[in-house]
């Protein structure tokens, strides 16, 4: 199973360059900063000196968190796309790959193993962070968000979709040129996501449908609103979600994606793996 | 299209053949109708200058990349056939292997992609290693290694799974003369043991010690293809001789024409195969004879012949 040995490798090359060590401290101190706020969070007293209402701290905690898993979740887009986008192209070029391919080794061999590699990585980034950070939110200020386990499903599949992304783009260009382009689009899907938001509550078919095109061309935005909705109170979903004030708000999910986007985004990342391994059969080394 | 050797890969079967085999980078002719074969077991000198086509030979031949006309066979198979790649060895002429690995790993890996049985990693492993001269570095990581100690490790690499032809591209660019004895030295081990090496190569005195037969390419052709003797002719001998006679004058004539210089006596036209029998003639003639050496041309000067030849032959 050479994909399985190139998918060790991809991971042990992850640790050898202390990536992980990296990501783990850093990880770590942004969780104990954020440990610190949610603590600050429950001592918030209104003007008069009395601590704020439970269901109001709720509110409060949730949208912290909402806007603290957005910071994981770009860290961990960026983190893929700098890691994903030169991983064939660089090895190609350096050399790495001549004595690889040399080998009884298929080149979709090549690429599913470093998909698997990547997605090891990010399935166990997005677990470990999740539960740490979603134990010190319970620590701290005793807020269990509604989906935990979607959350944590929702966020990877976001990594391993941008991951995907990065990595077909590597089999033909440059990491650095891949890595932009990457980024670019990841950007784009964002921004198209929050357009087609406004466009569904002021009743715009012309946006709203412009947003779903770029959910299906790259659904990274729909699955971070997944996020969103596993994240916030029930309560507050019923009590905003008959508002306006919902539109355009990266933070406010009224519904979790369809079974049928989360189909799609399956078959998407196995048309783009299909095209990875396909150009990279076709790149000469 | 012409039948291929049977799908059976033999002892016997060609190491490597290609027919017409021909690659094209856009307008860029990189290799044009290569036609060769070579033998199992024999080391194949592939000698031409910077250009001239050998790596995009090599490349094809492992399926890296894809022939633009022509075919190619090794050990009995199609070029890039999966099967046979796990018998055969590689160091490439760009030579980089993962920087974060020690050499052990990185051997241990190449074990695991060559299909090497796990039992036998070890052995391979420990091996190679000796064999390259790194056993003293197994456990360092390659990223502390020299661009030699590198080139080295990837000749290592090269040997594991005991292969039934290893391709070696331009091995020695990065060694010392020593490292470039070391693996001469290997070749011919390679040799003993009935690997077939091709060994691409710009350096005249390293084909020239190793090679059974050579082809010299330009400009993605084979100019010329044969044994070393048959490539550079027998010019004749020359000698050290005292005690020369009319005897021993007439016996000199009668083999070819008779030249002195420098104390050597040489003459032309005397094949390997008579010079007991001329060294007999000249002794029972009354010489005393303390040196015999054939004189042919070497390698570069054919080589640069042949260039020299092919470049007029572009002009017109």
């Amino acid at each position: 199973m050479a994909a399985l040995t190139i998918a060790r490798l991809t991971i042990r090359e992850a640790a050898r360059r202390r990536l992980l060590l990296a990501l783990a401290i850093l990880t770590l101190i942004v969780i104990g900063l954020t440990g610190w706020g949610f603590q600050h969070l429950t001592t918030l007293t209104t003007r008069d000196g009395t601590p704020i209402p439970a269901s109001e701290l709720r509110l409060a905690t949730s949208q912290v968190l909402v806007l603290v898993e957005f910071m994981f979740s770009a860290v961990l887009a960026l983190s893929a796309v700098v890691v994903a986008s030169p991983s064939i192209s660089s090895e190609v070029e350096s050399g790495v790959a001549l004595a690889i391919l040399a080998r009884p080794v298929s080149r979709y061999q090549v690429v599913v193993g470093k998909w698997l590699g990547f997605a090891a990585l990010i399935v166990v980034y997005v677990g470990a962070t999740t539960a740490l950070e979603l134990l010190v939110v319970a620590f701290t200020t005793n807020y269990v968000p509604p989906g935990p386990v979607g959350l944590g499903g929702y966020l990877a599949a976001e990594g391993i979709v941008v991951m995907s992304l990065a990595l077909v783009l590597s089999t033909w260009l440059s990491g650095m040129t891949a890595g932009v382009i990457a980024l670019v689009l990841f950007f784009v899907a964002w921004i198209g996501g929050i357009a087609g938001a406004i466009g569904e509550v002021f009743g715009n078919a012309g946006i709203a449908n412009a947003g779903t095109v770029s959910q299906l061309l790259l659904p990274t935005d729909a699955l971070w609103r997944g996020s969103v909705y596993e994240l916030e109170p029930v309560l507050y979903r019923d009590v905003l979600g008959a508002t306006t004030e919902r539109a355009g708000n990266p933070f406010f999910v009224q519904s979790p994606p369809s079974v049928a986007f989360m189909v799609w985004t399956a078959c998407w990342v196995v048309l783009i793996m299909s095209l990875a391994v396909w150009n990279f059969r076709r790149r000469e080394v | 299209m012409p039948a291929g050797p049977t799908p059976v890969a033999g002892a016997d079967e060609p190491a490597v053949r290609t027919l017409e085999l021909t690659k094209h980078y856009g307008a860029a002719v990189a290799l044009s109708g290569l036609s060769m074969v070579v033998p199992p077991g024999e080391v194949f000198g592939f000698l031409g200058p910077n250009g001239s086509g050998k790596t995009t030979a090599v490349k094809l031949l492992l399926g890296l990349t894809r022939p633009t006309g022509g075919e190619a066979w090794v050990l009995g198979r199609r070029a890039g056939d999966r099967e046979t790649r796990s018998r055969v060895g590689y160091l490439p002429e760009l030579f980089r292997y993962q920087a974060w690995l020690s050499a052990r790993e990185v051997l241990a890996l190449h074990c695991e992609l060559a299909e090497v049985e796990r039992s036998d990693w070890p052995a391979q492993i420990s091996d190679a290693l000796s064999t390259v001269g790194l056993a003293g570095h197994a456990d360092a990581r390659v990223e502390t290694f020299s661009k030699g100690m590198q080139q080295r490790l990837g000749l290592g690499v090269a040997l594991l799974g005991d292969p039934r032809l290893v391709i070696l591209d331009e091995p020695t660019s990065a060694l010392d003369p020593v490292g470039r004895a070391d693996t001469r030295a290997i070749i011919r081990r390679l040799r003993d043991r009935g690997c077939a090496v091709f060994l691409n190569s710009h350096l005249l005195g390293e084909v020239e010690q190793v090679c059974d037969r050579v082809a010299i390419v330009s400009n993605g052709r084979v100019l010329a293809t044969g044994g070393l003797d048959e490539l550079l002719g027998t010019g004749g001998v020359r000698m050290r001789l005292t005690g020369v006679t009319d005897a021993v004058r007439a016996a000199l004539a009668r083999r070819g024409a008779v030249n002195e210089h420098d104390g050597w006596v040489i003459v032309d036209g005397v094949h390997a195969d008579t010079v007991p029998d001329l060294v007999a003639e000249l002794v029972t003639g009354g010489a005393r004879v303390y040196a015999v050496e054939p004189v042919r041309q070497t390698l570069e000067e054919r080589f640069l012949a042949l260039l020299s030849a092919e470049e007029r032959r572009w002009q017109r």
